[in-house]
């Protein structure tokens, strides 16, 4: 869709920019908001881009640079913390060669940490993009990855 | 209404966890197995939403005997419809200990020891099919919204909630109906009604179960909030992260509305009331009722100040109600059963139930309903099994932002006032429980890096304040820490409780400075010698 599709389905208001943020990010294959995005956003609804990504950078399912195709979030709450979440971390840095906030070469994957999932009776979990994984370990983090990672490769 | 009487109903609980577990495959197979051995008019398989344990892998019940059957997989499904429902006789290799709610007795409240003993809010969860309205009209579905169309004028809705003594299930507890009358009392249209559906405390995910499990349920009580107060217009506002819930709503809102019982003219009345979901985009600050408004309207989820009072100006500046997802599910009961019925339940200032989650070093987590006043240690060892392992040390009761319950405090009853007697808050319902594996000042830690992350950095107290808690936790931890560093840890604390301009900075030091008060020595023995 274009951005003036998305504008016309929420409506041309202030109070529906956040949906609209949203489904430009989500069409986006490397899950992102582009400047460009940004500057047709503001004429389109008149507001400042100033004020756009001061709205947006607020909260944390934005992100103003290109990410892998596959973002994954791992809780970092206290229910996590105290199930193991930091193993869960060092395991996926070690299989993928990145720290957090960083994306792996070929584009695939970004790491990033995130606040409670809510999904806490299986701690510690993650997301990956809109998928939930719970009780994980380092052996089910592999498994988890190695078989995106089929995916792509067919 | 069940549209075929089947002999046997089969349960498959599907909500954000089972679903890992491939509950979906499972439900098709158990589908395909039933209709092999021709037995497809006598079994019914019915998709519903959180059964019960939550970490039993899927969970399948069965009516009517009440039989459920947890760590199922896929495999299994064949070698399990031939016991069950060709030789019927149950499957034991994964029978579990408890049963399904059968014949449930709203009397047997009493009988606390029971895991099920009879349920307000979460009453149909795990019964009926969320996805399907029959089924909630079934179970007496917006027959309480037909009520009040009908029978009674806004005032008396208001009374009736008054009268049941309901406090709002968000964490703060402040009387519903009197927050009700408020927004009531003004002339000013278009008036909103919102539901509070951005549960971002770490460790609860009751509104999530609620949404998943009996979404009309939330509906109804907005509607009837809407003709109480004179509001046409509903928002739920809703995490990002809650797929499942937000497509079970939207399908709910639909469905609603097809029928008459959302929209326009409910029950051919002059009645209109439209629901309409907004996403939330990760953002802890935004369940603050404020925040919300701020956050729904499009700019960055700061606070604002009070008064005036969102029941004067909210939403677009119009007079607005915000209620948890929990307070909203407790309605319809409510009008149906009265007020005093209500009563029945929980303690004499804090009527009702509460749900909560509860996780950590336990043998079952999950969610639970129990009566108001049950106490931590009944929690613990009645509803979830015991420790899973090691000993207790503590709770954190409420979520990040809750306060922290040593051994002495096993036996505290858990309601708003007796809380509120030791200085504590009840929170928004999830109780993390810890074993002696766990160091208070990591765990620490990790709370307070949580606060600093979600700090909207709006006032200097709270922005500033969790960053240098922060540091200096994290130097004690390396064994860098002087002894004045515990007293400016608690001189940080207090003025963040002092003078934090919303709740998030007021309540992020709880669990610090109760720890520091309950565990000092955890503190002074990694201080620099």
């Amino acid at each position: 869709m274009t951005i003036k599709e998305i504008i016309n389905k929420y409506g041309n208001k202030r109070e529906n920019l956040l949906q609209i943020l949203h489904d430009i990010q989500n069409q986006s294959p490397q899950n992102y908001i582009s400047e460009e995005n940004i500057k047709t956003l503001s004429e389109k609804m008149k507001i400042p881009v100033s004020d756009i990504k001061g709205t947006a950078s607020f909260y944390t399912m934005y992100s103003f640079d290109p990410r892998g195709k596959y973002v994954i979030r791992v809780c970092e709450s206290p229910p996590c913390h105290i199930l193991g979440a930091q193993t869960i971390f060092k395991a996926i840095e070690t299989k993928l060669g990145i720290k957090e906030g960083e994306t792996t070469k070929d584009g695939f994957f970004t790491l990033e940490g995130t606040s409670c999932l809510g999904v806490c009776s299986v701690a510690p979990a993650m997301m990956i993009n809109d998928e939930v994984y719970g009780n994980l370990d380092e052996e089910k983090i592999g498994k988890i990855l190695e078989q995106i990672r089929e995916k792509e490769s067919k | 209404m069940m549209s075929k009487r089947s002999i046997a109903q089969v349960l498959v609980g599907i909500d954000g966890n089972t679903v890992l577990f491939g509950a979906r495959k499972i439900k098709t197979k158990l589908i395909t197995e039933i209709h092999k051995h021709d037995l497809s008019d006598q079994v019914q398989v019915i998709e519903t939403g959180s059964i019960g344990p939550a970490n039993q892998g899927v969970i399948i019940g069965i009516y009517p005997v009440g039989e459920m059957y947890g760590n199922i997989t896929e495999e299994e499904v064949a070698e399990f419809v031939q016991e069950r429902f060709v030789k019927g006789r149950p499957y034991k290799k994964l029978l579990l200990s408890e049963r399904l709610p059968v014949g449930i007795d709203l009397t047997a409240y009493d009988s606390r020891k029971t895991q099920y003993f009879g349920r307000i809010v979460l009453d149909n969860c795990g019964k009926i099919n969320p996805e399907d309205i029959e089924e909630y009209i079934g179970v007496e579905g917006y027959e309480a919204l037909g009520i009040i169309l009908k029978e009674k004028t806004p005032e008396e809705v208001i009374k009736i909630i008054q009268n049941s003594g309901l406090k709002g299930r968000g964490g703060a507890g402040f009387p519903t109906g009197l927050k009700w009358s408020f927004a009531a009392k003004t002339k000013i249209t278009p008036k909103y009604v919102i539901c509070n559906a951005d549960e971002g405390e770490p460790g609860t995910f009751k509104d999530r179960l609620i949404m998943e499990g009996d979404p009309h349920k939330v509906l109804e009580g907005m509607a009837i909030c809407g003709y109480a107060i004179g509001a046409n217009a509903g928002y739920i506002y809703i995490r990002g992260e809650y797929q499942l819930s937000i497509e079970r709503l939207e399908k709910a809102i639909k469905d609603a509305e097809k029928l008459g019982l959302l929209g326009k003219n409910i029950f051919d009345t002059d009645f209109d009331f439209q629901v309409k979901i907004k996403i939330g985009a990760g953002s802890y600050v935004c369940g603050e009722e404020t925040t919300l408004l701020n956050s729904m309207e499009g700019f960055r989820g700061t606070p604002r100040f009070k008064p005036p009072f969102p029941a004067e100006s909210g939403f677009l500046a119009k007079p607005t109600n915000v209620n948890n997802v929990e307070t909203f599910a407790n309605i319809a009961p409510i009008i149906l059963n009265g007020a005093e019925w209500f009563k029945k339940f929980g303690t004499e200032k804090s009527p009702g139930t509460k749900v909560y989650t509860v996780l950590g070093h336990i043998k079952r987590s999950g969610l639970i309903e129990v009566p108001m006043g049950v106490t931590l240690r009944e929690i613990i060892y009645d509803y979830a099994g015991g420790m899973s392992s090691g000993k207790f040390k503590m709770a954190q009761m409420g979520g990040t932002a809750g306060n922290i319950l040593s051994s002495e405090f096993l036996d505290i009853p858990l309601d708003f006032q007796s809380l509120s007697g030791v200085g504590y808050s009840l929170g928004s319902g999830a109780i993390l429980i810890m074993n002696e594996t766990v160091s208070v000042v990591d765990f620490m830690k990790c709370c307070i890096k949580f606060f600093t992350h979600e700090s909207c950095g709006k006032c200097t107290p709270c922005r500033e304040g969790t960053r240098y808690i922060y540091e200096i936790l994290d130097k004690i931890s390396l064994g860098k820490g002087k002894i004045d560093d515990l007293e400016t840890l608690k001189l940080l604390g207090e003025n963040m409780k002092d003078t934090s301009f919303c709740p998030l900075g007021q309540s992020a030091p709880n669990s610090l400075l109760d720890t520091m008060k309950l565990f000092p020595e955890e503190y002074s023995e990694l201080l620099k010698k």
